[in-house]
């Protein structure tokens, strides 16, 4: 099952990325095949399982309200693709 | 033209919350700081991190929710908002969709035209805040302190019908808000934000599509914004045009209004479960303790102001406008000092100064100690009035000086030295014998004349209680 063009566009556009028209069609196709895997999940019968919101069987996993020291911040831009020193640069974004 | 059409307003207020940590981690939840300072490989989104929720963000989240008579879920749980934006460094807003953690709920306040209103609520549900972008010289700089904090998303019915009422409203939430005291609620700061849904409609006819003004930081902004969206949808349908339903912006300094382009305006947000966070299970207990910690709210306050201290209904309301100068007015009294003056030095003087100029947010820099104390040195006679709201006054604000010790550095002490007084009423009587002649054939009103000579001879210090008293014994004669 190949996912069509409209919607390979729709989900580039959401995640701001472009594709050449070879790419957009490989797109189609890989996420067509990721999809046809998944749909094996609608074949196991789950008429007695409740639904959930969570896998695991655990609630109100909180932390206490304490504040700690943030990280320095030269290590924290230590991997960024750009920066000045005090903040991520990143493209422009808007006009 | 104006008068054909009926507007209809929802709002979905961001209040940030006052918590010491970041929603997920435990960076400081603090104001402003130099950029990336407030941060960690958790709210900075790098991969392979595991958020842990902060259990007063979620308390207070309820507490508001209590506050303002929303239904608390027993079962709430976090979902992913999925949109690639730099403010969010995942790529996704962790928010919750589905379960969010309070429902239902209004807010009673009075419109802009005097009449009762009230908004029912749909929701509140508790997210992260994005972080800041700053676009300057033709790229975009990212600081994520705010990234991770936790905010409340009040979602409101489409129940406003006026640019006035909607801010009626909101200053109204804010007030609540800030009563129960889980947010500084600072528009300023941007601790309060607030999105506009906005649609008109013929009088009888359908609803209209309805538009999204985004981010207003103000309240005049929400008034002027509301005003021009409202206008502007009247006019393209007056001209046969049609309302598109759209996410637009708000430039407070043109003063107009602009849709946002393509991109920007793409929703879709393909929310799905959090797999990383647990569910919340609340119990009747934990929703009771909670309850427990909501001090007295206004109409509480109005209630014991009026009815133990004798406050006027209209001094009540003025005390009460703010949770700061409720909470002064509470401790000086507590402190020990009279009702009526507190109310009366804290409406006229500390007003003046808690009150910056065009701001809505109240500053209070004196503590009901400093307060009491002041009061209570005018009612010892130590010193007076006039004094103390011209020059102690403005001394002690913003300081931690002890306002006795400010009387005595700028030699204001008042004198009550009845003796030295009499000396200095003799001397005057002595030196303006026509004026005592008119006093005594029946002129009562010169006495004011001799008020002004005694102070003038004692440099402003002579007690005005005393004065009066000396002068009315030795101008009878
Ligand atoms: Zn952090």
């Amino acid at each position: 099952m190949k996912i069509d063009r409209k919607e390979v566009l729709h989900i580039a556009e959401l995640s701001r990325l472009t594709f050449t028209e070879e790419e957009l069609d490989a797109m189609g196709e890989q996420m067509g095949s990721v999809l046809e895997k998944f749909r094996r999940l609608d074949e196991v019968d789950v008429s007695d399982v409740p639904p959930t919101a969570h896998i695991l069987p655990f609630v109100n996993v909180l932390r206490e309200d304490k504040a700690a020291e943030p990280m320095p911040r030269e290590e924290l831009l230590k991997n960024a693709p750009e920066s000045d020193g005090s903040a991520y640069i990143v493209p422009k974004v808007l006009e | 033209m104006t008068a054909d059409y009926e507007i209809t307003i929802g709002l979905e207020i961001h209040c940030e919350l006052k918590t010491k940590s970041k929603i997920f981690c435990s960076c400081p939840n603090t104001f402003g700081g130099e950029p990336n300072t407030h941060c960690c490989p958790v709210c900075s989104g790098f991969p392979g991190v595991l958020p842990v929720l902060n259990k007063t963000a979620v308390e207070y989240t309820v507490k508001a929710g209590l506050a303002l008579g929303c239904d608390i879920s027993r079962y709430s749980k976090w979902d992913r908002k999925n949109y690639f934006y730099p403010d969010l460094p995942k790529a996704w807003q962790t928010s919750q969709y589905d379960l969010p953690l309070c429902r239902g709920g209004g807010v009673a306040f009075k419109g802009a035209d005097g009449e009762d209103k009230f908004v029912r609520l749909n929701r509140i549900h508790l997210e992260e805040d994005a972080g800041k972008l700053i676009h300057e010289g033709g790229v975009t700089r990212v600081d994520y302190n705010r990234c991770g904090v936790p905010l409340m998303e009040i979602v409101t019915e489409p129940d406003l019908h006026s640019p006035e009422d909607a801010v009626a409203f909101l200053t109204e939430l804010k007030n609540i808000l800030k009563y129960t005291g889980v947010s500084d609620v600072k528009m300023q700061e941007g601790s309060l934000r607030c999105d506009v849904n906005l649609s008109v409609a013929r009088k009888g006819g359908p609803l209209g599509t309805r538009t999204e003004t985004k981010n207003l930081n103000s309240f005049r902004s929400v008034l002027r914004s509301c005003k021009y969206e409202a206008e502007r949808q009247i006019e393209l349908l007056e001209s046969g045009g049609e309302v598109v339903q759209e996410t637009r912006r708000w430039d407070d300094a043109a003063g107009e209004g602009s849709g946002m382009r393509g991109k920007e305006n793409a929703h879709d947000y393909r929310y799905f479960p959090e797999p990383d966070l647990m569910p919340v299970v609340m119990s009747d207990e934990d929703i009771e303790r909670i309850r427990a910690t909501i001090p007295a709210l206004k109409q509480q306050r109005i209630d014991k102001y009026t009815a133990e201290y004798n406050l006027s209904d209209y001094d009540a309301a003025l005390i009460t406008a703010d949770v700061a100068i409720a909470d002064l007015f509470d401790g000086t009294v507590a402190e020990g000092a009279n009702p009526k003056k507190a109310a009366n030095f804290i409406m006229g003087d500390v007003m003046r100064l808690a009150k910056e100029p065009g701001s809505e947010d109240v500053n209070i820099k004196i503590t009901p100690a400093q307060l009491s104390a002041m009061l209570s040195l005018v009612e010892q006679g130590v010193v007076s009035l006039v004094a103390v709201q011209k020059e102690i006054f403005p001394k002690v604000w913003g300081t931690d000086a002890d306002p006795a010790a400010v009387v005595d550095k700028l030699g204001l002490r008042q004198s009550n030295d009845t003796a030295e007084i009499e000396a200095a009423v003799k001397e005057i009587m002595a030196a303006n014998e026509k004026v005592v002649n008119d006093y005594r054939s029946g002129n009562t009103k010169v006495v004011s004349f001799f008020v002004g000579q005694v102070m003038k001879a004692t440099k402003g210090k002579a007690n005005p209680k005393v004065v009066n008293e000396v002068l009315s014994r030795l101008l009878k004669g």
